[in-house]
Parts: C-alpha cells; structure tokens; sequence
C-alpha cells in the first residue's frame, strides 16, 4: 500500500483533533508560566477549548460519510455528534471537578492536560477507519486515564485502583491487539473497509472469527461489562470522584463508537458469530450489575455496579446489528453519560469541606434541608432507574425495542425483571434523601456557584432531554441511515 | 367546542405547572400557595365541565383530539383524545383532587405546599392516563405518576410509610414492565403505537395469550386484583388522607380503563379464552377479600379491602362479557354489563374517596385509625356521624345511593348468562353490609367509649363542604345514573361490538 500524500481536505477533516492536542499542549506550558494562585485560570481555559470544539465540530457537521488520510480516519454523523457528546460531557466533568480538586489540593493543571488528552484519544476511537488507529486512540485514552486515577498518588487506596487499572488494562489491550493481529493475519489488511470486504471470502475463517472473539473482549473490558468488570468497581471507588466524573461518563461514547467500528464497520459480515457474544455479556452485566449493586453502602460502588448493569442494557441495541439498533445504543451511550456524570456531580455537590459523601447516608435529609436539590438529585436515580419521562426511560425503550427486534425476547425479559431490581436499590436512595431525617445540623452543599448552577443545568436538561428526546434520537437516527 | 384552546392539553399541563408554581412558592408564603393549589384545581374542574358540555354522546369516535409527532424515529405521537369513558374518569380526578386539597387543607403541617405541589402533578399525570391514545404516552403517565405517589407515602405517610412506599412502587413497577414489553411486541408488530390500530391488528392466539398476560400483569397489579393486591392495604393504611383518597378514588381505576381500552380491545380472543381466570379472581376477590375486610381493626385497611372487593365487580363485570357475546350472543347483557362496571367504577371513586375522608377527619382529631379507641361518635360529632352512615350505606350498596346502581346492574348482566357468578358476585351486597355497618356500629354509635372521644368536635365548614360534595355525587349517582349511562353508552357499544369479532 502506497501511503498517499497529506491534502488540505486530510487537514481540514481533522481540525477538531488538532485544536484539542495544541491547546492540551498550550496548557502544559502556560501551566510553567503562571503561579499556583491563577490556576484557576487553566480550568476556564479548558472549559473553553470543550467549548470551542463543540463549535469547530458543529461549523463542519458532516453531511454523511467521508474517508481522510487514505481511510484512516472516517468522518461522518456518528462521530460528530459522539463527540459533541464528549465535549459536553467533559466540560461538566471539569466544572464539577474544580471545587473538589481544590479542597483536596489536587487542584494541578495535569488534570485538564491528562483529560484533554484522553479526550483526543476518544476522538481517535471514534474517527477511526483502521484497527491501528483505533488502537493508538484507546491506548491514548488508557493512559491519560491511568495518570487520572493515580493523581492522589499518596492515598494507599488510590494506588490501589491505580495499579489494578493499569495491569488489567493492560491485559484487556494485549487481548484487544491479539484479536487485531488475527483479523489481520485472516485478511491481510487493518482498514475495516477492506477487512469487511475479506472477510466473507477469508480461506482462514476459523482464525478471522478467533480474532473477533478476542475484539469482542477488548470492546467488553472498555465498557466494563461482565465478566470484564472487575476494574470498574475499585476504580470508580478508589479513584478522585472528580476523576471517576470523568472517566464513567464521556469514555462510554467512545466505548460505543469502538464496538460499532470494530463489530459492525470490520465485522459486520461474521454477524451471526459476535451477536451471542454480546448477548451473553448482556445478560451477565445485567445480572451481576443489578444483584451486586443491592448490597453496596458505598454509593460510589453503587454507581459502578449501576454502570456494569447499564452496559448490560446498551448492548441490547448491538444485538440486532442494524441501524435502528446501533442508533438505539448510540442514545443510550449518550443519556448514559449526561446522567452519569449528573449522578458522579451529585457526589461532589454533597461532599465538601474535605468530607467524601460517598456513603449512601451523606445523602441523608437532604430533602429537609435543601429540597430543590433533592428533587433534582431525583431526578437523576429516576433516570437512571428508566422512570418516564426521564431520558434513562426512552434510552431503555429503545435498546429494548432493538431486542426485540432482533428475535431475544428471554433477554428483553431479563432487562426489565432487572430494571426492577434495579429500581430498588436506586429508591432506597431516594428513600435516605426524603423520606429520613439528616443526622447533623451543617449544610451539606458544597458552596461553589459554578458547581451548583452546572449540576442544576444538568439534572433538568435529564427531564427536559426526556420529555424532548427527539433532539438527541433524530440526530442518532440520522447517524445509522437504514440501508 | 372551541377548537382554539388544545383542552386536553390544558387539562394535563396546567396542573403540572400550577404544581411546579406552587412548589417554587415555597415554605414561607404556605398560605398563598395553598390558595393558588386550590384555585387551580378548581380552574382545572370547570375546564374538565367543558370538555363534558362539549362532547358529542352519540359517537364514540375519539373527541377532541389533538396529534403532535413527538418521536417520529419510532412513530410515537403527543396523541390525546377522549370518548365518553374517559370524560367521566377525567371528571371523577378533577373533581376528586379538589375535594382532596379541601381535605388536607389543615392535616398536613410539614411542607403543605410541596404536598399541594404533589398533588397538583398527580392529578395532571392522572388526567393525561385517561386521555393518551398512543401506547408510550400512556405507559408514561402510567409511570409517571408513581414517582409524586411514592413521595406522597413516602414523606407524610404513617409510621410504616417507607415499607408501604417502596413496596407500591416495585409491585406496579414489575407489572407494568410486563405490559412495556407486551407494547414493544405490538410496535414492532405494527410499526406503531397507536392505540386504534392495535385494536384492528390482528393477531394469532399465541401472541394474543402472551399479549393478554402482559396486559394482566399491569392492570391487576393497579386495580389491584387477588393475589397481587398485598401493596394496596399497606399504601392504603400509611398513606396521608389524601393520597389514600387519591389510591383508592382514581388510581385503581386506571387499572379497571386499562382493561377497557388494552385487554379487550386488543387481545379479545385471548380475552375469551381466559375470562375464567379473571373471572375467578374477580370472584375470590368479592367474597374472600369481602371476608378478610370483615375481621379488620384498623378503618383504613378496612375500607381498603374493601376497595379490593368492589374493584372485583369491576372486573368481573368486564370480562363476563366475553361469555356473554361469544357464548349467547347476548349484546345487551354485555352492554349492561360493562355499564354497570363503569358505573362501578365511578361510585366506588366517590364512595372510596369519601370514606377515607371520613377516617381522615376522624385521624385529624383522635391521631388513631383503631376501631377499638372510637364508639359513640354520634353523641359528639353528628354532623359527621349523618355523612359517615350515608358513605357507609353507600359502601354496602343500599338502593338510592350510587353504589347500589353499579353492582345491581352486574349482577343483573351476570344472570342472564351465568346464575352460579351472579349467585357469588352477590355476596359481595352481604359482605359489604356486614363489614361496613359493623364497622359504623362500632364507630358511631353507642355510648361514648372514652375520654378522648368525649372531647372531639364536630366538622367544620370546610370538612361540611368536602363531605358534602362527596355526599352530593353519591346521591345524584344513585338518584339519577342517566347523564353517566348516557355518556359511556356510544363508546360501550361500540366496544362491545368489536369485541364480538375474532382477530384471528
């Protein structure tokens, strides 16, 4: 293969990417000029590249699918709005982290680098047309991620998820890389156009479908769906919760975007043997996310058995491999993120001053003392528990639908029965905020405005992204044009 | 009809922002904003009198509808419209909710206004039930108001209210999850939600079984019928006045319309073929329910298998139909039928609704639900004692009051086809009469039985007029069923007639 010459149409197709790495960079310089006292200085400016990105990303919104750098790097509707999706998020994920990395005093700009970094990774996920570059955009996301988590290097407990991060990562990757290499020995190319192609004629099929399962794997972990789980819950625990903001929300778009390109995009034509993959994984997750999440008093372990259960729901939409269906898991990836990373900013809007309110009895009274944000916290279980007419509601009537569609009636059943279960635990919480007495007389909000009015915007936009949630599924739609 | 103003649209949204207005009101001006809760609630009533002047009885084509696509990636549409069955249930809400506030004026003191605020969302979500006319919308409305219901428990219910809370929740929850799956089948089935052209779907048996099973899976849980009735008395029991009155007067007939505008319509093959089941719980319910209510000390729980009892007739009374029309093909009798369960349906709201507001006012004086701490009301509180024995004889359907009418004409229907279901669904005029007027005798009447009662107090203006209105619709129902037959006649018949042809 010729590898053809960089044109200006290649730069211009890449321009939101170019724009995050410089101002990364730009960042990690200013950081060396200014004294600690103006940091805060960073976290705007930040917040104003994700700004600034949206509106690169939305000025060259893509009408349908083009190809940059000889195939390398797909642009089209999906991508565009995943990372919009991912900006949005990210910038709350900053605005929610600022007060709590400063109490902490882990207010460093290394935070904005590393996670404007991971962002470009998830950019590269996304926008890849090729198993190389998708590999150098998870391992670009990995690593930041890794440096995230381990960022209060001196708390043992830190540490510890640092490392089982980084080691069970690293497995996930070398497993992800085995299946590439096996895809590639079937058919003798990286681009996924080309592998599609191959793969129906492939005189080793044994070996391209090995590949898959292996692909299947990696996609799996990403997500952290069963049995590839094990990290999720000590990283969302032990990592900083401005830090497990960040990595439980915008990541899983990119998660979605990895499975679609590799699953669809390469192996789209060995449907019938990744489908009862994910079908399994499916039902584990919602088995084990749910019945584990019952008896967590850690909130934040809560969550994460919660995300492990919500994978469980978003690969029902995989499940009928077609553009209804992807654009079914592609809404739930994105309300998965808004509302998870309204849930992670409840946390740290009730936990100030030093205190973690990561035990479920931090949300005790809340109700009596500050009933606004009572009902909007509520907002966020009720969406999470898929309670119309919050978004959480019509992600899960749509992946359900997708399931159905698809023939796995015993799985849609599951995932309801599940969606039950999992409405207990979340009303246990509603049932500690309103329905039990606080402990103490002290506030429990943390005082920083920008947190307050970001958290206040993000659990209604739950409601209001519900009741309207036209403006996400028309868009997911137009992403998946059904052939 | 004024075509201007979207009424059903109305009826729904402007409880839920006049809910909204009167949570933002706050703590601090509690007075104003119970007054704005009430005047909206009232506004929200006469509107409802409207859409009742409006409509046209001789059809029942579905009536001032109103169609919005909303998501139209998977054709569900904002689509709303009413026929004479749902008038008389959006009637029954509006015009319960503003008894309701009347009744919690002065029993609630800890954040009244977010109560009201509750209160006011409830009733719209309640309102947008009866009038959705595509699936999702429904099962929104169906779900959503389980959130302000749950918080109603949950905050000023009694002291065993977060068991009652959460148990009500997940029980409907796990039903009505049920029926989602059942209403996805349909859509992909149809490429639709809407609710007219599932009714002309057809559909083999085995999808009608499974179907049919979905269905029952929600609405039993709602109305609720036995074995799944265990969350109704304790919701019931630890609920404020008001959400009871509310449980009791419209929520469980959500379950009873379900029947009428799902089960039937959709599935009446599967209907007929398993009416005996339903049937049969209908009947269990009646008499062993009746039974159970007869040994209970506590008024609330009471009243509240009693609600299980006369919800039976209900259901009995939409089911036996199928007997009727397949087996004799007696169209009449299914028509009468079917009445008589709406009429039901109607006046056990007001019966219901105002027998949990006779135990609240009596809950607001002595804090007791207990039959044992009352006796010899009437020496004290006669007023009441009047209201109170009226509601009572109502309960136990005496000739004249609206309860009499529902469940003489069902039992009327039943004997045309089956004299051995009408034999058992009468047992419920025995039972009714024992439990409820035991219940009376021990309350009222009598000597004084202690202290406390000797100092109570009796009803005041605003507890006259609530109890009166209640009192007024029980009376006119019985008096007078015309206007309410009249209105549902068009939509029954035509009901009944579609349920007589075979979808497969």
């Amino acid at each position: 293969m010729t590898i053809p010459m960089i044109s200006a149409a290649d730069l211009h197709a890449i321009l939101p990417e170019m724009f995050i790495c410089c101002s990364a960079f730009a960042l990690l310089m200013l950081d060396l000029f200014i004294d600690a006292k103006r940091r805060p200085l960073i976290h705007f400016l930040a917040v104003a590249v994700l700004a600034a990105a949206i509106l690169l990303t939305v000025r060259d919104m893509a009408a349908g699918t083009s190809t940059a750098f000889g195939g390398m790097f797909i642009h089209d509707i999906a991508g565009d709005v995943l990372k919009i999706g991912i900006y949005a998020v990210t910038a709350f994920a900053f605005i929610y982290a600022k007060p709590y990395l400063i109490e902490r005093g882990l207010f460093k700009s290394e935070f904005y680098v590393l996670a404007l970094f991971g962002v470009l990774g998830m950019m590269l996920m996304i926008s890849a047309g090729n198993l190389t570059v998708l590999y150098l955009g998870l391992e670009l996301l990995a690593l930041s991620s890794y440096g995230l988590v381990a960022m209060d290097r001196d708390n043992p407990l830190v540490s510890e998820a640092a490392i089982k991060y980084f080691v069970l990562g690293a497995i996930a990757s070398g497993l992800l890389l085995y299946g590439m290499s096996m895809i590639y020995g079937a058919t003798g190319s990286l681009q996924f156009d080309a592998i599609y192609a191959a793969s129906g004629s492939t005189t080793s099929p044994m070996l391209f479908k090995l590949g898959v399962v292996f692909a299947v794997a990696g996609v799996a972990f990403k997500f952290g769906a069963a049995p590839f789980h094990m990290w999720l819950p000590d990283v969302y625990q032990g990592a900083p919760t401005a830090v497990t903001a960040y990595i439980a929300s915008a990541p899983k778009m990119a998660a979605f975007a990895m499975a679609y390109r590799l699953l669809e995009s390469a192996a789209g034509n060995s449907m019938a043997d990744w489908v009862p993959l994910i079908a399994i994984l499916s039902a584990l997750s919602l088995l084990l996310g749910n019945l584990m999440a019952l008896v967590q008093t850690s909130f934040k372990r809560l969550l994460a058995y919660s995300t492990i259960s919500h994978v469980g729901f978003l690969f029902l939409g995989l499940l009928s491999a077609d553009a209804s269906g992807y654009a079914a898991a592609m809404f739930y990836a994105l309300s998965y993120a808004i509302t998870a990373v309204a849930a992670f900013g409840s946390l740290i809007l009730l936990s100030h001053a030093g205190l973690d309110a990561d035990d479920i009895d931090g949300f005790r009274g809340l109700w009596v003392r500050h009933p606004g944000y009572a009902f909007l916290i509520l907002f966020v279980v009720a969406s999470l528990a898929g309670v119309p007419p919050f978004l959480g509601f019509f992600a899960k009537l749509q992946v359900i639908v997708a399931a159905l569609n698809a023939g796995y009636q015993w799985l849609a059943l599951l995932a309801v029965i599940c969606a039950v279960i999992g409405a207990f635990y979340y009303l246990k919480l509603i049932r500690v905020m309103f329905f039990e007495k606080p402990d103490s007389d002290i506030s429990l909000i943390n005082p920083d405005r920008h947190l307050r009015a970001a958290f206040v915007l993000n659990a209604s936009a739950l409601l209001l992204l519900g009741i309207f949630s036209n403006a996400i599924l028309s868009w997911c739609l137009k992403a998946f044009p059904l052939a | 009809m004024g075509t201007h103003l979207p009424l059903l649209s109305t009826l729904i949204w402007l409880p839920i922002l006049g809910g909204l207005i009167t949570f933002l009101l706050g703590d601090r001006r509690i007075g104003s904003a119970k007054v704005f809760a009430l005047l909206v609630t009232l506004a929200t009533f006469l509107l409802s009198i409207k859409l009742y002047l409006g409509i046209d009885q001789s059809t029942a084509m579905m009536q001032f509808g109103e169609q919005l696509p909303w998501l139209p990636g998977f054709n569900i549409n904002y689509s709303l419209g009413v026929d004479g069955i749902s008038v008389a249930l959006i009637l029954l809400t509006t015009f319960t909710t503003v008894l309701v506030l009347m009744g919690s004026w002065s029993s609630i003191e800890n954040r009244a206004h977010q109560y009201f605020a509750a209160m006011l969302v409830l009733e719209g979500l309640m309102v947008g039930v009866f009038c959705a006319l595509d699936a999702v919308l429904f099962y929104i409305f169906f779900e959503g108001m389980l959130i302000p219901m749950f918080i109603i428990i949950g905050i000023w219910g009694g002291p065993r209210r977060i068991y009652a809370s959460i148990k009500f929740f997940l029980y409907t929850f796990l039903g009505s999850v049920f029926m989602l799956i059942g209403l996805i089948y349909l859509y992909n089935k149809s490429g639709s939600f809407d609710l007219a052209t599932w009714a002309k779907l057809p559909l083999n048996a085995t999808e009608q079984m499974w179907l049919f099973f979905a269905f029952l899976a929600a609405f039993s849980v709602k109305v609720p019928m036995v074995p799944v009735h265990t969350w109704l008395p304790d919701a019931h029991v630890e609920a404020p006045t008001g959400g009871s009155v509310i449980l009791a007067a419209i929520m469980l007939k959500i379950g009873g319309y379900g029947f009428l505008r799902f089960s039937l319509p959709i599935v009446p093959d599967a209907s007929t073929e398993w009416a005996w089941l339903v049937i049969l719980m209908s009947l269990i319910a009646v008499v062993y329910i009746g039974l159970v209510a007869l040994v209970q000390e506590d008024m609330k729980k009471l009243i509240a298998y009693s609600s299980i009892a006369h919800m039976g007739f209900v259901t009995l009374a939409s089911f036996i139909v199928f007997a009727m029309v397949r087996e004799d093909g007696n169209l009449e009798g299914a028509r009468l039928s079917l009445q008589g369960g709406m009429v039901q349906m109607i006046s056990h709201g007001f019966i219901s609704g105002a027998m949990f507001s006779c135990v609240g006012v009596l809950y607001d004086r002595m804090h007791s639900r207990m039959i044992k701490d009352y006796g010899g009301v009437i020496n004290t509180m006669p007023w009441f004692a009047g209201f109170f024995v009226l509601f009572a004889m109502a309960n136990a359907g005496l000739p004249g009051t609206s309860g009499f009418v529902g469940e003489f004409m069902v039992i009327l229907a039943a004997f045309q086809s089956h004299p051995l279901i009408a034999f058992f669904a009468a047992f419920t005029l025995i039972l009714g009469a024992a439990y409820t007027l035991w219940m009376v005798k021990r309350v009222v009447f009598g000597d004084i039985a202690n202290r406390h009662v000797a100092e109570l107090t009796d009803i005041n203006a605003r507890e006259a007029w609530m109890l009166g209105l209640f009192a007024a619709g029980v009376l006119a129902l019985g008096v007078y069923p015309k206007p309410l037959v009249d209105l549902m006649d068009a939509p029954i018949a035509a009901l009944v007639d579609h349920i007589v042809q075979t979808k497969l």
